[in-house]
């Protein structure tokens, strides 16, 4: 066969200097009015955190009787959405550090903002168990200190496994976020146009001077990072699925949970990565810098976790009937015809159904297409985390103690107030501090530069 | 009056490679205080100054077997010395039920090592250096690539390391004065 090869095409818009990526990247954070886009984004987004706080004080004076859940269906809306929003995390930790291993230098453009994704969907996560606790005031309790009860952790549970798992997570994310941003803080207080701006990045940027020691053990860091995190972020979703699958309720028990929920969570977080950067691209203009080959493979990389997903689904399926199991078999059925057929039926559409129309390359280049998929595997991740909690508990081995879930309005207050407050983090980022990492952008260049020599 | 001393002398070059070049020269020529500032991270550059690969990664590695290895034992000494519950006959030393946090205490202390000891070998923060006294330095974060001679070189004079720095094809050599050393007052 006949082999054709395509010059591969450029990472970057022709004609970007080192100076005019951290003129437009900088110009966002101290020069530019933010353009209406921001101000209405960040208006709901606030808005929403409003709702939030108030759903949350009603929950904390009245107890978690003001959501939907009882028994047996005691995990509602609270592990639904922290089982969502950390998944929403994994994708940052892929991009910025398995990217980073694999040399993949498309990263570069939204290592960044996916970083920044994982912090915040990661707090947003973190609230969720907190809140679902029936004294919160107590939380501390989940951490080994030494107390006058002379008590510790059971160090057997998933539950206190998930504890260390997430506050590791959300503590490394940080750090490798951080550190990455140094360089970028120090750029900015060179740029500032006022000297209070100077004052502040000059501070947070702890005096970095672009050394070569300092460079080197920067790379060095940067690079013991990226490899921690890796293996971290597998071992966050399954410690989730463990869960899970450390119980004994039927659509539960299986050895499948944690790798198909670590797929999940990669899955769901590129579609909102896509989600908010095909806006926020347009929006500040960046088609230079985020170009159309990053929305390509971000595509690509959704639609390969998507199969995953799906073949994760079949797995289940399959293993229930083959079990011998009839409680197993009795909840395969359950899911899809049962009660909340609906929200099974819907998820297979949104996670399994739609987003092969990522196949075509023209829906992966065509802006408006990609981002109603990303909205679309955002929503059907969150209906699969639905059925997997609802459908279960609503349906265990006893007939007598089957019972519905219907979710209040503080459950939806409380859910929607995450998204806002995660919305409005991201936005506030995107105002204080520079979206896309500068110095590699310039390394990209040089690189660049360097390769259309030869 | 404030009296300043010479830091040193920093010559500014327009791309990695003059730079990398001009590192050469001056360490060819005998120079020893040299010292390099980019707006990234350049290849080559460490071993062009001759620096040593950085015991970054040891910190590294010993932290995250303090978290690890006291992590397991945390959990070791708590279920079976000092909490000991039979949960269903099963072994108050239940190691494979242990690993998941010894694995995230071994991260967590390996990351927290690794910012901490990367702030403190670059000694950071430090929010005065003499070169931010210099305007053009302000570049060395965006788009030019500096070399600096310190002043306390032996073979460090004013005007030829100054002449030298300009047959190295240098875009500019500036005077770095360090206002922090306060010599003499007179009046």
């Amino acid at each position: 066969m006949e082999k054709t090869t395509h010059a591969p095409e450029p990472l970057l818009v022709p004609g970007q200097t080192y100076d005019s990526v951290s003129e437009k990247i900088g110009a966002v954070v101290i020069r530019e009015p933010s353009p209406l886009f921001w101000w209405a984004t960040m208006g709901v987004g606030f808005s929403l955190v409003m709702v939030l706080m108030m759903s949350v004080a009603w929950l904390f004076i009245r107890g978690v009787g003001v959501w939907g859940i009882n028994i047996p269906v005691a995990w509602g809306f609270a592990i639904i959405n922290f089982v969502w929003w950390i998944g929403i995390g994994h994708a940052g930790t892929l991009i910025s550090a398995i990217l980073l291993l694999m040399r993949q230098h498309w990263r570069n453009s939204i290592n960044r903002f996916a970083e920044a994704m994982t912090l915040f969907a990661v707090a947003c996560a973190g609230m969720f168990p907190l809140m679902h606790l029936g004294r919160p005031q107590v939380f501390y309790w989940l951490f080994p200190y030494p107390d006058t009860m002379s008590l510790w952790p059971q160090w057997r549970s998933p539950l206190v496994w998930d504890v260390f798992a997430v506050s590791t997570y959300f503590t490394v994310s940080l750090i490798f976020w951080y550190v990455g941003l140094i360089p970028d803080l120090a750029t900015m207080r060179d740029r500032a146009n006022a000297h209070w701006k100077r004052v502040a990045f000059g501070i947070v940027s702890l005096g970095w001077r672009g050394e070569a020691g300092h460079w080197q053990r920067y790379q060095a860091v940067y690079l013991l990072l990226a490899a921690l995190a890796t293996p971290l972020v597998a071992s966050v979703h399954s410690v989730v699925g463990l869960d899970f699958a450390v119980s004994i309720v039927p659509g539960w028990h299986s050895t499948i949970f944690p790798p198909y929920f670590v797929a999940g969570a990669i899955y769901s977080g590129f579609a909102m990565v896509l989600t908010l950067v095909i806006p926020v691209r347009a929006a500040y203009r960046l088609h230079g810098l985020i170009t159309q080959r990053h929305m390509d493979a971000m595509g690509l990389v959704m639609l390969a976790m998507g199969l995953i997903v799906g073949y994760g689904y079949l797995c289940e399926t399959f293993f229930a009937f083959y079990s011998g199991n009839r409680y197993e078999q009795y909840l395969q059925i359950q899911r899809a015809m049962g009660p909340y057929a609906w929200a099974f039926w819907a998820l297979i559409a949104f996670n399994i159904v739609i987003p092969q129309a990522l196949w075509w390359r023209a829906a992966r280049r065509n802006m408006l297409a990609l981002f109603l998929i990303a909205i679309s595997v955002n929503i059907g991740m969150w209906l699969e985390r639905f059925v997997i909690i609802v459908v279960s508990l609503a349906r265990d081995y006893i007939p007598s103690s089957w019972e519905m879930y219907r979710p209040t309005i503080w459950d939806w207050g409380t859910f929607l107030g995450t998204i806002g407050f995660f919305t409005a983090c991201m936005f506030l980022f995107i105002r204080f501090v520079p979206m896309i990492s500068m110095h590699e952008m310039r390394e990209l260049i040089h690189r660049e530069g360097r390769e259309s020599e030869e | 009056m404030i009296a300043t001393r010479t830091w040193g002398l920093l010559a500014e070059f327009g791309s990695p490679e003059a730079l990398l070049e001009a590192i050469r020269r001056a360490r060819g020529d005998g120079y020893v205080r040299v010292n390099a500032y980019t707006p990234f991270p350049v290849d080559g550059l460490s071993e062009a100054l001759g620096r040593r690969p950085t015991r970054l990664p040891f910190l590294v590695l010993a932290g995250g077997l303090l978290g690890g290895i006291g992590g397991y034992l945390m959990q070791y000494y708590s279920a079976v010395w000092d909490y000991p519950i039979n949960v269903g006959g099963r072994p108050l030393h239940s190691w494979p039920s242990f690993i998941p946090i010894t694995f995230e205490l071994t991260v967590l202390l390996s990351a927290l090592t690794g910012l901490v000891a990367m702030v403190i070998l670059n000694r950071l923060p430090q929010p005065y250096h003499p070169l931010f006294n210099a305007e053009v330095f302000k570049r060395a974060t965006s788009d030019r690539f500096f070399m600096a001679i310190g002043a306390e070189d032996e073979r460090f004079h004013a005007e030829s390391t100054r002449a030298f720095m300009e047959s190295l094809g240098a875009l500019s050599v500036t005077e770095i004065f360090d206002e922090s050393v306060r010599i003499g007052v007179s009046t």
